[in-house]
C-alpha cells in the first residue's frame, strides 16, 4: 500500500549547480502524480531525490525534508533502506544482463538474502501479472535471459522488478519515452491499474501522457516548481502563466 | 493554437471515476496514509523481511576498506622492492658509491667492484636493439593499421602478439642454436668484409658478442613498440586522415602528416617502453653475449649486461660485499627502469589521453 | 535570367599537367610505393623470426616428446634418457602459488579503481604506478624477494610462488579495471535503485558482468609469468628431484630449459628443446583462449 511524501525545502547542488530551489509540494498516497517540465528543469533530478539515488553521485548533495510516511528519510534512516521501500523504473529499461528473467525480477529479493523459493516464485507471478508480462515470458522464465526480450517487454520486466519488493511508492523516470507507442500505451495503462494500490510518481515530457494516467501534475521549470494541482486544472485552466505558456507549447 | 481536448479519463473501463480535483493539502493534513480502503492493512512477507534488513552500512565500509588496501598494495610493492634493495646493497654503496657506476674493474676475489663495462654492454645492445627494431615496428604499425587489407588485419596482429608472448628463454635457445651459429658462419664473415673499415666488426667471431644479443633483443621488443604504437596511430581521428586525404595526398603523404605527426609524442613514448624493457631483459641476453665483462667498440666482441651478471653470478656470490655489489647493480636497474617507464607512459598518455593503455 | 553569353571573354583552362608538376606527382607516387613495399617488408621481416622459431621448436622439440619426457625425473649426467616431469609439477605448483597471490589482491586493487576510485587522485597514481610496475625487470623482483625471502634462509617453491604473485598483480588490476569499465552504469543504477548495498552491487552485477574479460585479464598475467625464468633463479632455484615442499627448491620448466640449453651435453640440448616446445604450446593455447574468449566475452556480457 502507499504512503504520501511531503517535501519541505528540498534544495539541491550537482557540485556548485543549484539544481532545485526551495521545493514544497505533498504528494498523496495511492495516487498518480505526473512531474512535467522542458528538458533540465530539474524533474528527474527531484525523483531522485525522493530515493536517495542523487546520493550515489559523489558531488551531489540536498538539503532539505522529505518525509514519506511517517519517515524522514534523509535523517531516519540510511539510502539503502529507504531504496528498499522505493521502486524505481528508469528511462531505459536497464535489465541484468547475466540473470534470467526469474532472477531480475526477484532481484531485489534474493541479492538482499531473501531465500524462501515459494514465495519467490510467487513474486515472480504476481509481479509480472502486475506488468502485464506473465503471459508472454511465463514458459521462459529461467531459460531466456532478461537482456534478450525486446524494449518495451525490458520496461515491463524493470517495472516488475520494481514491483516485487512490494514497495510503498513507485517512482517512474519518463518510462516510456525509449519505447514505441504499443508499449508505451500497454506501460500507460499499468500505471493505471497500478495506482490504486501504490504511490506513484512519474515524470514525463509527454503531457498526453500526464493528462491520462494522473491525477496530479506538478510543473517544474528551472529547478522550480511552478504549479501544483489537480490534473485537469493544470491543462485546463493553470494559474501561472509560465505553466499556460508550456501547456500550449510556447515552449519547451 | 487552442490546446487539444485532453481527456483524463481512460476508455478501457477502468473503475476510477472522473478524479475529483485534489488540491494542495496543507501540511497539517495526517500522514499515515496507507489506504485502508484499497486492501490489507498488514505488510507482505516480503516487507517484513526486506524493512527488518540493516543498512549495511558495516558490510560497505568493510570491504571498501578491503578494496583500498589491496590497491595500496601496489605502492607497498614498489617501496618494498626499493627499501630492501637500498638496504641489502647497504655495504657496497657505503664502500664504492657513486664512483661503482664508473669504475670498470670487476675482481671478485680481490672484492673490487665496478659496473662501468655492465653499463656499456646494456647500453650498446639495448641502442643497438632499437636501431633494429623501431623503423621494423613502425613500418609493421603502419602496415597493420593504414595498408594491410581487412581480412588480413586480424591475424596479422594477432602473429606480432604471439611474438610477444614467447618467453624470453626460448627466445634465448633458439638463439643459441640457430642465431649464433648464424652469426659465426654467415653474417659475421659478410659484415666484416663489407663494413669491416667502420671498426665496429673487428676481431675474432665466435657467434656470441654484441651484436647477437642485440639482434635476439630487437626482436623481443618489437612487439611491444609495434603495438603500441599501432594504438596510438588507432586513436587518431579519422577526420584528420580525411583531411589530409582531401587535399590530394599520397598515401603515404596522409599517413606522414595526418597520422604520425599528431603521434610523434606517443610514438616516442612507445619506442622509450621498448628501451624499457630492453635494458632490463635477461635470459636470452645472458646466452648470446658471451659474459665477458669489457668494453670494445667491436661488436663482435663478448660484453656484459647489467641484468646478465646478475642472473649469472647472484647464486654463487660468496661474500657479503660481493653479494652487496650485485644487489646495488640490480638497484640502479630498478631505478633507470622506472625512470625509463615513467616518462614512457606519460608520454603515451599525453597522446591517447587516457584511454585504456595497452597492458604488456 | 538571361540565356546570352555573359560577355567576358573565354580563358584558357587551367595546365594541371606543367612538367614541374608532373615531375613532382611522379616523385610522390614513387615515394608512396616505396614507402608502403617497405611496410610490407617489414611485416614479412617481422613474421619471419616467429615462423622460424615455431617451425624449429616443433622441428627440435617434438621427436623428443614421448611419454617418458612427461613422467620421468632427469637422468643423471650423461646418462641418456629421463624427462623434465618435475619440472612440469614444479612450474605448476609455483603458479598455483602464484595466481592464489596475484588474482585476489589484484582483482580486487581494480575493484578499488574501477569502482570506488574513479577520478580520484589516489586512483589515477595506483593506475600509473600499476603500468610504470610492469616494466620493471623482472630479475629485480626476483633479488628483492631473495632479499625477503631467502636471503639466510633457503631457497624454496614458495618465494617462487611469491614473486611470480606480485608479477601478476599490476597486470589483473589494469585488465580488471578495464573490465569493469565497460560494465553500463545503468546496470550498477538498477542494482543500488533496489536498495542493494555498494559491495553487494559490486559482487553480484558489476563483477558478474564483468567476469568473461577478467578472468581473461587473468590468464594473459598467468601466460606471462610462466615463462618467467629470471625471478626463479634464486627464489626457486630448481631442483633435480621431486619436490613437493613449499620451503625446498623446486625445479621448473623455463629454469630447467635454461639450465639444459647453457649445459654442455646434448642429451641436454635435446630435452631443452622439448621443454621449449611443451611451455611455448601451454603459453600460446592460453593467448589464442584469451582472444577467443575475450571477442565472446564482449559480445555475451558487456554492452
Amino acid at each position: 500500500m502507499g504512503v504520501g511524501i511531503l517535501v519541505e525545502d528540498l534544495n539541491a547542488w550537482y557540485g556548485s549547480t543549484h539544481t532545485l530551489q526551495d521545493i514544497n509540494l505533498h504528494i498523496p498516497a495511492n495516487h498518480a502524480t505526473a512531474l512535467i517540465g522542458p528538458s533540465g528543469c530539474g524533474k528527474s533530478t527531484f525523483v531522485r531525490c525522493l530515493n536517495r539515488m542523487h546520493e550515489t553521485n559523489p558531488i551531489a548533495r540536498a538539503t532539505g525534508t522529505v518525509k514519506m510516511g511517517e519517515i524522514d528519510i534523509y535523517n531516519d534512516a540510511s539510502p539503502v533502506e529507504i531504496r528498499r521501500r522505493v521502486g524505481m523504473v528508469f528511462q531505459r529499461p536497464n535489465p541484468f544482463p547475466t540473470m534470467s528473467i526469474y532472477d531480475n525480477v526477484v532481484s531485489g529479493l534474493k541479492l538482499n538474502g531473501f531465500r524462501n523459493r515459494r514465495i519467490l516464485d510467487e513474486t515472480v507471478e504476481r509481479s509480472l501479472k502486475q506488468a502485464a508480462l506473465w503471459e508472454e515470458v511465463k514458459d521462459d522464465l529461467k531459460k531466456k535471459s532478461g537482456a534478450s526480450l525486446s524494449g518495451g517487454q525490458q520496461q515491463r520486466m524493470c517495472i516488475a522488478r520494481a514491483l516485487a519488493v512490494d514497495p510503498e511508492v513507485l517512482l517512474m523516470d519518463e518510462p516510456a519515452s525509449a519505447l514505441d507507442p504499443v508499449s508505451t500505451s500497454k506501460i500507460e495503462d499499468l500505471i493505471f491499474q497500478l495506482k490504486s494500490q501504490y504511490t506513484i510518481v512519474i515524470v514525463t515530457h509527454n503531457m498526453q501522457q500526464a493528462a491520462r494516467v494522473a491525477e496530479n501534475t506538478g510543473f517544474f521549470l528551472n529547478g522550480k516548481m511552478v504549479e501544483f494541482d489537480s490534473t485537469h486544472k493544470i491543462f485546463t485552466n493553470p494559474r501561472d502563466k509560465r505553466t499556460e505558456d508550456y501547456i500550449t507549447g510556447r515552449f519547451g | 493554437m487552442p490546446p487539444s481536448r485532453m481527456t483524463t479519463e481512460r476508455e478501457s473501463g477502468s473503475s476510477m471515476p472522473v478524479p475529483s480535483p485534489m488540491p494542495v493539502t496543507p501540511p497539517s493534513v495526517s500522514m499515515e496514509e496507507t489506504s485502508p480502503a484499497s486492501g490489507s492493512g498488514a505488510p507482505s512477507a516480503i516487507r517484513t523481511y526486506l524493512n527488518q534488513r540493516g543498512s549495511g552500512r558495516l558490510a560497505d565500509n568493510s570491504f571498501a576498506a578491503v578494496m583500498l588496501i589491496c590497491a595500496c598494495s601496489i605502492f607497498a610493492i614498489v617501496l618494498f622492492v626499493f627499501t630492501i634493495l637500498v638496504l641489502r646493497s647497504h655495504l657496497s654503496l657505503v664502500q664504492f658509491g657513486w664512483r661503482f657506476f664508473t669504475r670498470s674493474a670487476w675482481d671478485p676475489v680481490a672484492g673490487d667492484f665496478g659496473a662501468l663495462a655492465f653499463i656499456y654492454g646494456t647500453l650498446a645492445t639495448s641502442i643497438l636493439a632499437l636501431i633494429l627494431a623501431v623503423p621494423l615496428a613502425l613500418g609493421v604499425a603502419v602496415f597493420i593499421t593504414e595498408l594491410c587489407p581487412r581480412p588480413l588485419r586480424a591475424p596479422i596482429s594477432f602473429l606480432t602478439e604471439l611474438l610477444a608472448a614467447i618467453p624470453s628463454v626460448v627466445y634465448g635457445l633458439w638463439a643459441v642454436f640457430v642465431l649464433v651459429p648464424l652469426m659465426r658462419d654467415v653474417i659475421g664473415p659478410f659484415l666484416s668484409k663489407t663494413l669491416g673499415w667502420t671498426g665496429f666488426f673487428e676481431g675474432p667471431n665466435f657467434g656470441v658478442g654484441l651484436l647477437t644479443a642485440s639482434i635476439i633483443l630487437s626482436i623481443m621488443i618489437l612487439p611491444i613498440i609495434s603495438s603500441l604504437t599501432r594504438d596510438i596511430m588507432m586513436a587518431v581521428p579519422n577526420s584528420q586522415r580525411e583531411a589530409v586525404l582531401a587535399l590530394g595526398a599520397t598515401k603515404w603523404e596522409m599517413i606522414r602528416i595526418g597520422v604520425l605527426r599528431n603521434s610523434r609524442i606517443g610514438i616516442v613514448g612507445a619506442i622509450m617502453l621498448g628501451l624499457g624493457r630492453a635494458l632490463g631483459e635477461t635470459m636470452a641476453v645472458t646466452m648470446v653475449i658471451g659474459n665477458h665483462p669489457e668494453i670494445s667498440k667491436s661488436l663482435f666482441a663478448p660484453g656484459y649486461t647489467l641484468a646478465s651478471v646478475i642472473a649469472n653470478e647472484f647464486s654463487e656470490a660468496t661474500g657479503d660485499l660481493y653479494l652487496s655489489a650485485l644487489i646495488q647493480i640490480g638497484l640502479a636497474l630498478f631505478l633507470v627502469t622506472i625512470v625509463v617507464n615513467a616518462i614512457a607512459r606519460l608520454m603515451v598518455w599525453a597522446v591517447t589521453r587516457g584511454a585504456p593503455a595497452r597492458v604488456s | 535570367m538571361s540565356t546570352q553569353p555573359l560577355g567576358i571573354p573565354p580563358t584558357r583552362p587551367m595546365d594541371f599537367q606543367t612538367k614541374t608538376m608532373r615531375l613532382n606527382n611522379l616523385r610522390r607516387n614513387i615515394a608512396n610505393y616505396v614507402v608502403s613495399s617497405l611496410a610490407v617488408i617489414a611485416t614479412i621481416l617481422v613474421i619471419i623470426p616467429l615462423v622460424a622459431i615455431l617451425f624449429y621448436l616443433i622441428y627440435k622439440g617434438a621427436s623428443s616428446l614421448n611419454l617418458a619426457f612427461f613422467t620421468h625425473l632427469p637422468a643423471p649426467v650423461g646418462e641418456s634418457g629421463g624427462g623434465m616431469a618435475n619440472a612440469i609439477v614444479g612450474s605448476g605448483i609455483i603458479l598455483t602459488l602464484a595466481s592464489l597471490i596475484g588474482v585476489p589482491i589484484g582483482i580486487a586493487a581494480g575493484v578499488y579503481l574501477a569502482e570506488f576510485g574513479r577520478g580520484r587522485m589516489l586512483a589515477n597514481a595506483i593506475r600509473f604506478t600499476a603500468d610504470v610496475l610492469n616494466g620493471v625487470p623482472s630479475i629485480v623482483m626476483g633479488i628483492a624477494v631473495f632479499a625477503l625471502l631467502v636471503q639466510g634462509r633457503h631457497f624454496s617453491a614458495f618465494s617462487g610462488g611469491v614473486v611470480l604473485g606480485i608479477m601478476m598483480i599490476p597486470t589483473i588490476t589494469r585488465t580488471t579495471e578495464e573490465m569493469l569499465a565497460t560494465v553500463p552504469h545503468a546496470i550498477r543504477e538498477a542494482a543500488l535503485g533496489l536498495g542493494v548495498p555498494k559491495w553487494r552491487t559490486v559482487m553480484s552485477v558489476s563483477l558478474r558482468t564483468a567476469s568473461p574479460g577478467i578472468i581473461t585479464g587473468c590468464m594473459l598475467a598467468f601466460a606471462r609469468v610462466a615463462g618467467e625464468t629470471a625471478p626463479l633463479l634464486f627464489t626457486a632455484f630448481g631442483n633435480q628431484f621431486w619436490s613437493f615442499r613449499l620451503n625446498e627448491p623446486i625445479a621448473a620448466l623455463p629454469l630447467q630449459i635454461f639450465v639444459y640449453a647453457t649445459g654442455p651435453y646434448d642429451e641436454w640440448h635435446r630435452l631443452a628443446w622439448a621443454g621449449a616446445l611443451v611451455l611455448i604450446v601451454l603459453i600460446m593455447v592460453s593467448v589464442t583462449l584469451v582472444r577467443i574468449f575475450a571477442n565472446r566475452g564482449v559480445l555475451k556480457g558487456g554492452s
